[in-house]
């Protein structure tokens, strides 16, 4: 078979997984758990292959036009370039790990099967966008994401949590998505065809007249999906979702897609130095309030993703600087241990019956519970934190490295003033990294108290897919950095010494005053007893999670804050402790500036509509209303009154017809 | 017409012959007889209709059945003139009688013999009969019925049209008056269970208030 | 005879009748008035019959024909009126045409009509009727 079928064949088993998962679900469940797991396992072998057969060579370039528009045609289209292929390597990896960790995660859920054909949709709404080489048909699978991701954040629709968190997730990216297709129709029309060879093409000719204002519309969009300020209070209330949800959608695949449009069509950026800058400095901005918000969140989840909002700041950053090499180099290495970090989150919720880190911290030895989570989660925070030799540090390396690049003058691609936005903006991200990274270590495995309770074993399904994910955040490094610039654009990808030494030294600085910050905080524990843990914790780990998180607003009086003095990210962030915990209080911005307003006007309508609009509509009906009251008086029952109006209308009719006779 | 007008015209009558004066103001002796019978039975009428005793209201039904029967003498139908005697006020208003004394109609005058509608009534009445009356006048001012000769009404006259032209009518008549018989008793036997312990509680209580 | 007098005559009492059919409240006083009306056609009848029996020679004396049949008629009516107005005393106790008013809006159907209680209603009722009209 040829490498383009195999490449069409990528999304369409998970999508007919995803058909057949929706129509038998309910006949016959049996099948549900194959048809969920085999197509991800076979389009993750055909990915494999279609990497292996592209090599970083020539592009798969196909494309069949779809439909004649009439002015700029669609075209099914596909384009596999290095970039391509590896991320959907990334994506099936991801996605099989999470539909086998699901059918454990989720065992005794009764809407397992809606949810496997949703992931299943999900995975092939990503592959296409991956492999897609027309943006329209990325748009497809771009908003079948979109949806997907409502669905799957709402699994737990009985909690109130999940219900809002879903509706935010899917009005913010859309309230992006306006815009991107706004400027997605702008592209097309200054270079006449939405194909991305040709609009690369259009840009290498000078041909886009207006690459500025397009790149701002195709950032909203992209600031939406990838959850960058301003938008991108929708990720953090996600969390709302099954862990599962979150590791695939908001750590590895869905919020890596915004990152992958801009590198695909990244020379179009390119052409627009004023998209370049504000680019930089929504990375920059992304990246420092993310990181001291994640020192302040309480739910081992919310530090994730604050985390993952702000390691998508780095690719922005690093795309800012106008190397999509090292963007997606850690788009790669950042899906595999983000992944792997929000899978072992879910196996210690399982285990703890709470999603707190300060109930967490107050339970012994829950390490001696999830040994595997324990130590994969180990590699993965230390590959996030991003120390030698773990994946994480040569991926952030090349960040830097190419943001030092633009510093000291070696690229025209990229303003200066990029490069160094990003460099010092990426230095205090390392430093706040490494110490979130270390204080969700201390916490919670380093806790002191009763024993935490024992549920036995945690299934094989959710453990062995741990320690599947660790192998890439181990080793991927120092592999990958020699030989992905043959996948990619060619740059270098090498840790320079200035980065790396000043990298490596702020993650350590930070790391060792967060412990040294806990050791003298971590005394108060066992003064102030705190904790809440789930109702049935013999449950399925589904059920634990969606007690926990419905029980967090209720016992701390917050969904992200608890009121813990020997939480270490207390003392580090002093008074910006209550504002980094309720995210800067950006929602509450939002709630005023859009949220009020909208009601208002709702209420307004709503008043005119009862008060004025249905006041003529029961006014036309009062008017019938009335005469027929006047018209029943007249049904009396009286048999002679009826006879008398008959007869006096038959005398009126008689002298009128003999008038007539006679007259006429 | 004034009482003593219709003396001269009557004098005036007497010495023609009723076939030759064709005139209102020379009325025959027929047509005063018409006429002051006319008067009579509809005075009885409005009586009927208007009177408060319920058991006078049928006995002037009789008076005024009568002249009407005296009205067909004088048209010379003489048969018909007895059968309205014999049914209507024979059998007719007998009935009616009847009808009265069982529904425990009130002896003497009753005080809502009239319904509220009477003045409704009254109008339509009076709006009818004027509409009617101008009509009749108008169309028929100059048409006069010849009295003299064989009688139009006789019962051989009566009697050979009758069974000659009119025979299916006739025994049609005869099967609507099988039909009004059972249907009559068949009304009156329904409610024959409860007349039966309706009857002994009035007979009870006509003893009791006696 | 000038024909006006027969058909004047007839119009005043059917008009007469007519005002008895709509203004009295008894049933029989009602029938009664639907009687007059019946004879006063029957006058007209006859009185065109023998009119028209003199000016042609071939008639059917289909006016007295017609006045033989209304006045069995009528008879006919008379007895299954007054059996439906005697079914209608038993029924409700009174023969006012006024207190029949089930076609009337918002009314309750036969049965449960506040009139048709029992058997012990319709004498005290009538009792008390004729104990003011002779007082």
């Amino acid at each position: 078979m040829t490498t383009t079928t195999l490449a069409v064949l990528v999304p369409l088993l998970p999508f007919l997984g995803a058909l057949a998962g929706l129509l038998l679900g309910r006949t016959a469940p049996g099948f549900v758990r194959p048809l969920a797991v085999l197509p991800t396992l076979a389009s993750l072998a055909l990915a494999a292959t279609v990497a292996w057969r592209q090599g970083g060579g020539q592009a798969v370039d196909a494309a069949t036009e779809l439909t004649p528009t009439g002015s700029v045609p669609v075209e099914l289209a596909l384009y596999v370039d290095g970039f391509a292929a590896l991320t959907a390597v990334l994506v099936t990896v991801v996605a099989a790990c999470v539909q086998i960790y699901s059918t454990g995660y989720l065992r005794d859920d009764p809407r397992y099967p809606s949810y496997a054909a949703l992931v299943s949709l999900f995975t092939s709404a990503m592959l296409l966008v991956v492999y897609s080489g027309d943006l329209m048909v990325l748009l497809v699978g771009w908003e079948v994401m979109g949806i997907c991701s409502y669905f799957l954040v709402g699994h737990y629709w009985e909690t109130p949590e999940a219900r809002a968190a879903s509706l935010k997730a899917f009005l913010v990216t859309k309230l992006g998505d306006v815009p991107f297709l706004i400027g997605l129709f702008a592209l097309a029309t200054d270079a006449g065809s939405f194909r991305v060879t040709r609009i690369l093409g259009a840009v290498a000719d000078g041909g886009i007249e207006h690459p500025t204002l397009i790149c701002l519309l195709l950032l909203a969009g992209v600031a939406g999906k990838s959850a960058q300020f301003p938008l991108h209070t929708w990720l953090p209330d996600a969390m709302a979702g099954p862990t599962p949800v979150s590791a695939l959608i908001h750590a590895a695949t869905m919020v890596a897609a915004g990152v992958y449009f801009v590198a695909r069509l990244l020379p179009l950026f390119e052409a627009s130095q004023a998209a370049m800058t504000v680019l930089a400095v929504m990375a920059a901005v992304t990246m420092t309030g993310s990181a001291l918000a994640a020192l302040a969140q309480d739910d081992i989840k919310r530090v994730l993703a604050y985390s993952t909002i702000g390691q998508l700041g780095y690719m922005t950053g690093a795309l800012a600087v106008a190397d999509r090499g090292a963007a997606v180099f850690h788009l790669l290495s950042h899906g595999a241990f983000k992944a792997l970090l929000f899978l072992a989150a879910g196996v210690i919720i399982h285990a703890a019956g709470t999603n707190s880190l300060a109930a967490m911290s107050r339970m012994g030895h829950l390490r001696d519970r999830v040994p595997d989570a324990y130590w994969t989660m180990t590699v993965a925070l230390l590959a996030l934190a991003a120390i030698p030799p773990f994946s994480g540090f040569f991926s952030k390396e090349a960040v830097l490295g190419v943001a030092e690049h633009v510093v000291t003058g070696h690229t025209e691609h990229a303003p200066a003033a990029a490069g160094w936005i990003v460099l010092l903006a990426g230095l205090v991200t390392a430093l706040l990294t490494a110490a979130y990274a270390t204080r969700l270590w201390l916490l919670a495995f380093r806790g002191e108290g009763p024993e935490a309770p024992d549920h036995g074993r945690q299934p094989l399904t959710m453990t062995a897919v741990l320690w599947v994910l660790a192998v890439p955040s181990l080793a991927l490094g120092g592999f990958a950095f020699r030989v992905l610039p043959d996948w990619f654009d060619g740059h270098d990808l090498t840790p320079t010494l200035t980065t790396s030494v000043l990298g490596t030294g702020v993650a350590l600085v930070g790391g060792i005053v967060t412990y040294a910050t806990w050791r003298h905080t971590t005394a108060h524990a066992a003064r102030v007893p705190l904790g809440a843990v789930a109702a049935h914790p013999e449950g399925d780990a589904g059920l634990v999670e969606a007690e926990a998180i419905a029980s967090h607003a209720p016992a701390y009086g917050d969904i992200a804050y608890a009121p813990d003095p020997s939480d270490p990210g207390r003392l580090l962030l002093g008074p910006l402790h209550r504002p980094a915990a309720a995210g800067f209080h950006l929602d509450a911005v939002y709630t005023a500036l859009f949220v009020r307003p909208v009601r208002a006007g709702a209420s307004l309508v709503r008043f005119l509509d009862r008060e004025v609009v249905e006041t003529y509509v029961r006014g036309a009906g009062a008017l019938p209303r009335w005469l027929g009251a006047a018209v029943r008086r007249a049904q009396t029952g009286n048999v002679q009154t009826y006879v008398s109006a008959l007869l006096a209308g038959t005398v009126v009719l008689a002298v009128a017809a003999v008038l007539v006779a006679t007259g006429a | 017409m004034t009482p003593a007008a219709a003396v001269a015209t009557a004098a005036h009558a007497t010495t023609t012959t009723a076939a030759e004066a064709h005139g209102f103001l020379s009325p025959t002796g027929v047509e005063i007889a018409f006429l002051l019978v006319g008067l009579v039975t509809f005075g009885a009428a409005v009586i009927t209709v208007t009177t408060r005793q319920l058991v006078h209201a049928a006995l002037w039904l009789v008076v005024a059945l009568g002249g009407l029967a005296v009205e067909y003498l004088l048209l010379t139908a003489e048969f018909i003139a007895w059968v309205q005697v014999l049914i209507y006020v024979g059998s007719v208003v007998v009935l009616l009688l009847f009808g009265l004394m069982l529904t425990r109609a009130p002896i003497g005058r009753s005080p809502d013999a009239d319904s509220g509608n009477r003045r409704v009534a009254l109008a339509v009445a009076v709006a009818a009969a004027g509409a009617l009356v101008w009509v009749v006048v108008d169309a028929f001012r100059t048409t006069w019925i010849d009295l003299d000769g064989a009688p139009a009404g006789s019962t051989e006259v009566t009697g050979a049209s009758l069974f000659q032209h009119w025979v299916l009518p006739f025994e049609a008549l005869s099967v609507l008056l099988l039909a009004a018989l059972v249907g009559a008793i068949v009304l009156s036997r329904r409610a024959k269970a409860d007349a039966a312990a309706g009857a002994t509680g009035t007979r009870r209580d006509t003893e009791g208030a006696r | 005879m000038h024909l006006a007098y027969p058909a004047v005559l007839s119009a005043l009492l059917f008009c007469t009748g007519l005002y008895g059919v709509l203004a009295r409240r008894n049933a029989i006083l009602v029938l009664m008035s639907v009687e007059l009306m019946l004879n006063a056609v029957n006058l007209n009848l006859v009185a065109f019959d023998v009119w028209l029996s003199r000016t042609a020679e071939e008639t059917l004396h289909s006016g007295q024909a017609l006045a033989l049949f209304t006045i069995a008629i009528a008879a006919a009516e008379i007895g299954i009126g007054l059996a439906i107005v005697l079914a209608v005393y038993r029924n409700r106790g009174t023969s006012d045409i006024d207190k029949l008013r089930d076609t009337a809006e918002g009314h309750d159907p036969d049965g449960t009509d506040s009139d048709a209680t029992g058997r012990a209603l319709p004498a005290p009722q009538t009792a008390g009727e004729k104990a003011e009209a002779t007082a």
